[in-house]
């Protein structure tokens, strides 16, 4: 059995972000393993656990997301492969870029984040999916192998529910799958010993980029001391009134 | 063709729709195209308000959801030749449009707040980085474009009487739905709220939420969680805003003994109005907060519940 993560590096939510020239740039941020992703890694992991065979990790980025990968294989993820790719690529390419190596690997399942903490898409799974012309499950909360098939719980728009379906498979993961552990001491050491193949990729994104702004929306900020509870709280529903008029 | 995706909810066309509807027509005439509209359904579905707003409508019963189905009814659709699609954006349709925009190798363009059409490409503005940043982005036909839900004014009906096309398909049998586990529904939907009250962990108990619901009640609004709240098993995930969980933009938007983690911003952090109550001065929410009262939510929401009575009297 083969259990494949597909994963980007992303910056941290928590760091800042800087426009140059008209683009985000990420110079400064701490980059990371997109946490969305991460539960793939953990789910890659407990597959192999518990079934035996291979976890894999692919990368989609720039060089930089070797560390994303090495993150990846130091929590227990067998081997790596890193497609090089500068720049911005919208979900249909990436899912063009990964689809031949996915297909050449022919993995149980595949797993992707339900959405990308930098370019926000939501897209990748089912992109990847038709690349392969193999089902998807979004929004995956539970997980289980069944011979040929998979049980798995995911969220819809409203509600959720149960579906069997049959493998090979990609489902994009969410919190509450699993909690995803943290990579060991050992764990790092034995990273550094283990494969990332590298592929480029010469393709080019349909969709461009032409401008990027943070609209930190600037906020009033009036902030009243509730220690006298009733007051605080009256004047606060008199400004929503009058001033902000929304209630 | 512009082709619209009819989202529903077995009876009415939902608000959303209207809103694409309204996108897929300014798209038609930059374009010079005409609009056509796709109902995918599972049982009943809106056809004659559906062929009130298009001039081709073409219908799949397609039995329980699945993003194969939904996206081989698109595409059958699309086959009339398509420039662009235009559906409401959801978790759904952004799953099963990966498949359509694949399958067309269209540029897709996710959640749009706008969008227009200029020398044969499509424009759009969204948001990115856990929304925290506004894009401007670019592509050619065909595009799969998805709209954010109160972002766009909604499409008066064209007063058509669209003709109905039904759509065959072959089966497509690679997932199985074994059980749905229906949301119990009460209320406004959280997403098309004007108003969400908000409670976190600081709430510290779930029985603090029947103080929150009389709240967003009273304002005719909608109950939101965090995640810590619904972690720790105090509401249910359907009411969990934030990266993880849905994205609302309200009017106002009261956040009750929540920290304001990113996270938890980036499902809220556009709403128009922001207000915090905390007992942290320090708490990162009230940076980000346009009102705000430091103090114990155990003291002020009840205050707050009676001010808002007050000012209805
Ligand atoms: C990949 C990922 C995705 C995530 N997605 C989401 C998401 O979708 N939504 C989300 O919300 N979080 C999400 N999180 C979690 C997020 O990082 C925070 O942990 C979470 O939002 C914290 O919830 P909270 O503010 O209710 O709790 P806490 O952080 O515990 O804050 C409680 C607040 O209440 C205040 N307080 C305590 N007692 C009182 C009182 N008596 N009166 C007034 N104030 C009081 C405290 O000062 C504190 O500020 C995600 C995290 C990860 C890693």
């Amino acid at each position: 059995m083969k259990f494949i993560a597909v994963i980007r590096q992303v910056p941290d939510g928590e760091s800042r972000l800087r426009i140059q020239g008209d683009r985000v740039d990420l110079s400064g941020a701490t980059l990371i393993l997109d946490q969305m992703d991460e539960y793939g890694v953990e789910e890659a992991l407990r597959l192999k656990e518990k079934h035996g065979g291979e976890a894999v990790v692919v990368g989609f980025g720039p060089e930089r997301t070797e560390e994303a990968i090495r993150t990846a294989l130091a929590m227990g993820m067998d081997r790596g492969i890193h497609v090089v790719y500068e720049g911005y690529a919208d979900p249909v390419t990436v899912a063009e870029a990964l689809a031949p190596i996915l297909k050449e690997e022919s993995p149980t399942l595949i797993l992707t984040g339900g959405q990308q903490a930098d370019w926000d898409s939501q897209a990748l799974g089912g992109a990847l999916a038709e690349a392969l012309g193999v089902p998807v499950v979004a929004w995956t909360t539970a997980l289980e192998l069944e011979g040929e098939t998979a049980k798995a719980k995911h969220d819809l728009d409203e509600g959720a529910e149960w579906v069997r379906v049959r493998l090979p498979a990609v489902f994009t993961t969410q919190q509450g799958l699993n909690e995803p552990r943290y990579p060991t001491l050992p764990g790092i050491m034995k990273a550094k010993k283990k494969e990332i193949k590298k592929v480029p990729f010469g393709g080019g994104s349909r969709v461009e980029i032409l401008q990027e702004s943070i609209q930190e929306k600037t906020r009033l900020q009036k902030v009243l001391d509730g220690k006298d509870p009733v007051a605080a709280a009256e004047e606060l529903v008199r400004l929503l009134h009058e001033e902000a008029k929304v209630i | 063709m512009i082709l619209v995706v009819l989202d529903h909810d077995g009876s009415r066309l939902r608000k959303a729709s209207l809103e694409a509807l309204t996108r897929a027509r300014r798209l038609a005439e930059a374009l010079g195209e005409r609009v056509a509209g796709v109902l995918l359904a599972e049982g009943q579905a809106p056809v004659e308000e559906a062929r009130g707003h298009v001039e081709t409508l073409y219908v799949a019963e397609l039995g329980p959801y699945t993003a194969e189905k939904w996206a081989a009814g698109i595409l059958e659709a699309a086959k009339a030749g398509v420039k662009a699609i235009v559906a409401p954006s959801s978790r759904q349709s952004r799953t099963y449009l990966g498949r359509v925009a694949y399958a067309l190798k269209a540029g897709l363009l996710e959640d749009t707040l706008d969008s227009w059409a200029e020398g044969g490409q499509v424009y759009a503005t969204r948001y990115a980085y856990l929304n925290r940043v506004t894009q401007k982005v670019r592509s050619a036909l065909p595009v799969v474009l998805t709209v954010k839900p109160n972002t766009t004014p909604l499409a008066e009906p064209l007063g058509a009487q669209g003709e109905v096309v039904a759509l065959s398909l072959p089966p497509v049998a690679t997932v199985e739905v074994l059980e749905r586990v229906q949301e119990e529904k009460k209320g406004v939907s959280l997403t098309e709220a004007d108003v969400v009250v908000t409670g976190g962990r600081g709430l510290g108990s779930p029985e603090a939420f029947q103080k929150v619901e009389e709240l967003a009640a009273l304002l005719g609004g909608a109950v939101g969680a965090t995640r810590a709240v619904v972690d720790a098993g105090w509401r249910p995930y359907s009411e969990q805003v934030g990266q993880t969980g849905k994205t609302v933009q309200p009017s106002l938007y009261i956040a009750l003994g929540v920290s304001g983690a990113v996270q938890h911003l980036a499902g809220m952090n556009k709403s128009k109005y922001i207000v915090a109550v905390n007992k942290d001065p320090e708490a990162p929410i009230f940076k980000h907060a346009d009102y705000g009262i430091v103090g114990d939510v155990h003291q002020v929401l009840p205050a707050l519940i009676h001010a808002v009575k007050k000012l209805k009297d």
